[in-house]
């Protein structure tokens, strides 16, 4: 993306600037490059304050824009469409404005929790108000499941001191039944002749939930369209979030960066999935032994804390770049989980276009409170979710992408992933007839992405 | 899951970080390349714009709103900002 912008200014620098003052002028190109922000998006990312990192010489008065759109679809699941468009400005002394816009629209039938039963089931919709049927043998899926989302976000970054830098960013979603505000800041500090940059931040975040139909209570019977919303209680709930981030990021020689950063995020409120249920099981033998019952709400804890150590080396081969990066997260719902991502572009120098293959791998355990139903005749636990997103799976992303840098420095990229999470389909607690039934069937997405940046 | 629990989940992650060497091997890595110190005049691959640890946010910021998504965690490499009600 930004790879066009840059190129072309170091070009300009280098018509303009004559032989005696080449020289140097590259030099402070690249120290003022290696010292600046990067991109434009609403995310603020360690790496982005990293005083080692290169990027764009921005021009002043010229707004730099990047586009793209996304294009998702599960097998038989939900599908997405979502345009974002982003853009900076420099105002001088290396203060810069990022503004991004994120446009989100969702459709589709979504998994609501409930397990596939030897038997035709009839379930209310996540509103309350309407009834699906789903066939003998079928995961049922929430069919009413539309949404669209819009967000934005600013941000402002500035410098503090000849090696300090401060950026101020704040984000606003909308979703007709979730909004979520936030503001960060983070700062970067440069030290050991700019070979390593300490960042650290902070960032708050409010999120209202509005449910359709009102905030279900949890662990409650699913009641059907004519009864009375007996198992529904306030019309919104909110949480709120804080998280830290410190992280290092290092020059390891002159072909070599890395970055270490740690993360921690505390959120308090409402965490529950308000449109997932489970399945009650009969577990008297007989007929019936190991038929869904009846439905419940799903209930979350009202804490959590997420913790994460993430890594990541870029090396140049000269023209060819790997990007490998590894993270270990875990939180006190007893999700444990590690990311492998591997990119590599293979840079053809002649045609200015480069091709990334892209492989990430991941993988978690369940959260304490996940189950696949619950048992008609157990207790009703304090909390638990069906919510397959909460069980133990493996995951696998594999994906190109295809990039060209154009004239006037506009660059043009396609990326093509196939994204797929495999689960244990047949747990051993499994009862009667459920033994028969997938209890977590696949899931298998694509995803392809077009990407235009230009200057304005 | 108790505050207790969490701290010595941590606390036992950082002993088997030791354990493993990583964090010598991290240590290592950042005094030799402390002492090695690149200059500003030998960034010239490092200065490649591809080689930004985020190179192209855009998609980083896909990526993490569909992986934050269909997946137990997230996070890691920042604040990703603009929650959602995601399915």
């Amino acid at each position: 993306m930004q790879l066009s912008t840059f190129n072309r200014r170091i070009r300009i620098q280098h018509k303009k600037s004559n032989k005696t003052k080449s020289t140097a002028k590259i030099a402070t190109a690249l120290a003022t490059a290696s010292c600046s922000l990067l991109g434009a998006h609403s995310g603020v990312y360690a790496a982005e304050v990293s005083a080692d990192m290169p990027t764009k010489v921005a021009n002043e008065n010229a707004w730099e824009f990047d586009s793209t759109v996304l294009f998702y679809s599960e097998t038989d699941r939900v599908s997405a469409i979502e345009p974002v468009i982003s853009a900076r400005k420099e105002y001088g002394e290396d203060q810069f404005l990022n503004l991004k816009l994120v446009f989100d629209s969702l459709t589709g039938s979504s998994p609501n929790g409930a397990t596939a039963a030897a038997h035709p089931q009839t379930i209310t919709t996540s509103s309350g108000t309407k009834d699906f049927v789903t066939n003998a043998n079928e995961t049922p899926l929430d069919p009413t499941f539309l949404d669209t989302r819009v967000a934005v976000s600013a941000s402002w970054e500035q410098p503090l001191t000849r090696l300090t830098k401060i950026s101020f960013g704040g984000n606003f979603s909308n979703e007709f039944d979730y909004q979520s505000v936030s503001a960060n800041t983070t700062i970067s500090h440069d030290f050991n002749q700019r070979n390593s940059t300490l960042n650290y931040g902070i960032s708050f975040a409010s999120d209202t939930i509005s449910p359709v139909g009102d905030v279900p209570i949890p662990l409650t019977v699913l009641t059907t369209p004519s009864e009375p919303k007996s198992d529904r209680g306030e019309d919104s709930d909110t949480r709120t979030t804080v998280d830290f981030l410190v992280g290092v990021s290092q020059v390891i020689s002159r072909r070599t960066i890395m970055q270490f950063n740690y993360s921690l995020g505390d959120s308090s409120g409402y965490h529950t999935d308000p449109y997932k249920i489970l399945s009650v099981i009969d577990d008297t033998p007989g007929a019936t032994f190991g038929d869904t019952v009846t439905y419940r709400h799903e209930g979350r804890p009202e804490d959590r804390r997420k913790q994460s150590f993430y890594w990541q080396t870029k090396h140049h081969f000269d023209e060819n770049i790997a990007d490998i990066s590894y993270r270990y997260y875990w939180d006190d719902w007893g999700i444990k989980s590690h990311t492998l991502d591997f990119r590599y572009r293979w840079k053809f120098v002649e045609s200015n276009s480069y091709l990334e293959p892209h492989f990430r791998f991941y993988s978690q355990n369940a959260a304490d409170f996940y189950a696949h139903s619950l048992v008609n005749s157990a207790p009703i636990p304090e909390f638990a979710s069906a919510d397959y997103r909460l069980g133990e799976f493996d995951a696998t992303t594999i994906g190109i992408k295809y990039g060209k840098i154009l004239s006037g420095g506009h660059e043009f990229s396609i990326r093509a992933e196939v994204i797929s999470q495999d689960g244990d389909s047949s747990p051993s607690d499994a009862i009667g007839s459920q033994q028969s039934q997938d209890l977590f069937p696949s899931v298998e997405a694509v995803l392809i992405q077009a990407s235009y940046s230009f200057n304005f | 899951m108790s505050i207790n629990t969490n701290f010595n989940h941590t606390i036992w992650l950082l002993k088997m970080l030791f354990k493993s060497k990583l964090l010598l091997i991290c240590f290592f890595l950042f005094t030799v390349s402390g002492c090695a110190g690149v200059q500003p005049w030998e960034r010239d691959l490092l200065a490649d714009p591809a080689m930004a640890l985020v190179s192209d946010p855009l998609e980083v910021g896909i990526d993490e709103h569909i992986y934050f998504s269909k997946e137990g965690s997230s996070g890691g490499r920042g604040f990703s900002g603009g929650g959602c009600g995601c399915n």
